[in-house]
């Protein structure tokens, strides 16, 4: 007997290539169970990853899928949303592949409000090249390019897709797969740009080095001991907050989509 | 009509409803005909946060179906690069156009025409097109969809800061005298497609967005169901085929015009607004009795080393003015090189060479 969700699979064909207790496979499942709870035509979406270890989940989803280039996601994802704003666009991202190289695409996505789904992995580093430094990298941490300890502050992504004019935002991490399941289908389901955060562990690379945590389960315990909710967060003082991971859904509103604005221009241009 | 706006309707005429864009002088007109004309025609159009933006927005419209092009000036042309790679590895047909100017400025120039060639990582063939006149612009628009669409490969119309804002008379062809290619889309069913299987002219055929052949686009090394894999052969027999469909076909690509060739000695070989000046030269020579000929190039990647063969068949000299400090020289030299003296002829102050100064030229190696 084969697992239900696996029909969603390009080919049926496992295993994958993410490492033993990486959040990749995690995301995937979970996403999985939103396809298949939501009832969605898989001929009808498009999955569009960059370049990480996140970016290799839209491979293996049996639709048309992108594997595209480092950090562009977003701009392939205009263009598919213009061409066809039929379509659900899902993009698999990393923070190092839309917090960094493809920063200038995530805000401008977030300020059109274009209808798409983005499911950010966070796992805090670079793990497909080795675990180098992030912008999400905690201050302090030693990484392969920060011997000496990260100098920088780590960025919150939430907040800058919230400020650039993101609809809806949410952040869970792997170790909450309801919450976390329930989040992507208000995602897949939301008309604008709806961004999720996906806090997730690398026990391979950034748990063993960075964190010292070798162990997926423990990886997992880590991120579920160090969550709070966004209402307990609200209580606590910046000092309190240091090391703490806050998740919730922290926007949910309705605006015209990038496309709503393009008909309406043109219906006024044309009449048609 | 302005040659910017000469490469906006003739996008439109190829059956174009995508432009993605970021401004740059000198190729602004192109964006803001497109901003006015897209809406009109039920196409899209977007300004994107950088070339990077734009290159694979064009990219995503073109897997979703649609004929889609960008336009943009040098500098904005060296981050397209990025892009250019994977519609060369992934197979989809886009066109940009790149007006050459100067480095810092927009003076004219044609000093990018080893980049359009070369400019992208990886193995790969380019298709480049050198118009010289407005009227070109508009034609071989038209012919840049023709060919990205035939072949599944970037086309690039390389025109130059002297045409791009010349404005000259332009006929524009009825639909029905015009020449329009489409892709090729699959014949059989979802369970049988080979997205990266060439047909007899290598090229796969193409399915799209919302359909139901659910095809996987990567620019890692794919199989011909588009599978991403790695063996060593698997990838040469890729690039073999990518590089091939082109390269194959060079010939067939050739676009030139050619001038009094038939019984040259002297031979003029010029691409783009450098063609222009030539064509009097020559004229002049002829008058002088001088026999001098021209052949102008209309594209120039892949090299049309047939044409170029066939025009030089009785020169003993071959002149190649440019607008840069001499860079096609050195395919011409490859090409002809051991048949006659080619002799590079550049001039690199954002003007072309005049009539008189070519004719001086090919005076001087009577």
């Amino acid at each position: 007997m084969e697992h239900p969700n696996l029909k969603y699979i390009r080919g049926k064909k496992l295993p994958h290539m993410f490492c033993q207790g990486c959040g990749c496979g995690e995301i995937l499942n979970t996403l999985l169970f939103a396809i298949d709870e939501l009832k969605l035509d898989m001929t009808k979406m498009v999955a569009i990853g960059g370049v990480g270890c996140s970016s290799r989940i839209p491979a293996y989803l049996d639709m048309y899928a992108i594997h595209g280039i480092h950090g562009r996601n977003l701009a392939y994802a205009t263009g598919v949303k213009l061409a066809k704003p039929e379509l659900k666009v899902i993009v698999l991202t990393g923070d190092g592949d839309c917090g960094a190289i493809g920063g200038n695409h995530l805000i401008h996505a977030a300020r059109r409000n274009l209808d798409v789904t983005v499911i950010m992995d966070n796992n805090g580093s670079y793990a497909m090249t080795g675990g180098q430094l992030a912008p999400t990298t905690a201050t302090g941490l030693y990484t392969t390019t920060t011997p000496r300890g990260n100098i920088e502050r780590p960025f919150d992504l939430c907040k800058l897709v919230e400020t650039a004019g993101g609809t809806y935002v949410a952040r869970w991490t792997t170790a909450h797969p309801a919450a976390l399941i329930r989040a992507i289908k208000q995602g897949l389901t939301h008309r604008g740009f709806a961004f999720i955060e996906v806090v997730s562990q690398c026990p391979t690379i950034f748990g063993h080095y960075a964190l010292g945590i070798s162990d997926p389960v423990k990886n997992l315990e880590y991120l579920k001991t160090n969550s709070i909710t966004k209402e307990q967060a609200e209580k606590l003082s910046p000092e309190q907050l240091e090391g703490k991971i806050v998740v919730g859904k922290f926007v949910e509103k309705n605006l015209p989509t990038l496309d709503d604005a393009y008909r309406e221009m043109e219906h006024k241009a044309t009449g048609v | 009509m302005l040659g910017n706006y000469a490469v906006a309707e003739g996008a439109i005429a190829a059956g174009c409803r995508f432009f993605a864009g970021y401004p740059i002088t000198p190729a602004n007109e192109i964006s803001e005909r497109m901003a006015q004309r897209m809406p009109e025609v039920g196409g899209r159009f977007i300004q994107m946060e950088d070339e990077l933006g734009s290159i694979f927005a064009v990219c995503g419209a073109s897997l979703a179906g649609k004929k889609a092009i960008s336009a943009t000036a040098s500098a904005g042309y060296n981050y397209m690069q990025e892009g250019i790679e994977y519609a060369v590895a992934a197979e989809i047909p886009i066109v940009i156009v790149d007006v050459m100017r100067q480095r810092g400025e927009n003076f004219p120039t044609q000093s990018d025409v080893m980049q359009a060639r070369y400019g992208a990582a990886g193995d790969h063939e380019m298709i480049v097109l050198t118009p010289s006149s407005v009227q070109e612009l508009f034609d071989l628009t038209v012919e840049a969809f023709n060919l990205a669409e035939r072949f599944r490969n970037p086309v690039i119309v390389l025109s130059e800061a002297t045409i791009s804002l010349m404005r000259e008379g332009v006929k524009i062809p009825t639909p029905e005298e015009l020449r329009v290619v489409n892709r090729k889309k699959p014949i059989v069913p979802p369970s049988e497609f080979m997205p990266f299987k060439g047909e007899d002219d290598l090229v796969p055929r193409m399915s799209e967005f919302g359909d139901e052949y659910k095809v996987l686009y990567t620019h890692n090394p794919h199989d011909e169901w588009g599978r991403i894999a790695w063996t060593p052969k698997l990838y040469e027999d890729l690039y073999n085929r990518i590089t091939q469909k082109i390269a194959n076909k060079a010939d067939e690509i050739a676009l030139t015009d050619t001038l009094f060739t038939e019984d040259a000695e002297i031979l003029l070989i010029a691409y783009g607004s450098e063609s222009r000046g030539c064509i009097e030269a020559v004229r002049k020579a002829r008058a002088m009795g001088i026999r001098a000929g021209l052949l102008k190039l209309k594209n120039i990647w892949p090299v049309p080393a047939k044409a170029m063969t066939d025009a030089a068949r009785s020169s003993k000299k071959i002149l190649v003015p440019e607008m840069n400090t001499g860079r096609y020289f050195h395919v011409v030299k490859e090409v002809l090189g051991c048949a006659a003296e080619v002799i590079s002829i550049p001039k690199n102050q954002g003007r072309i060479h005049s009539p008189d100064e070519i004719l001086q030229e090919i005076r001087r190696v009577i």
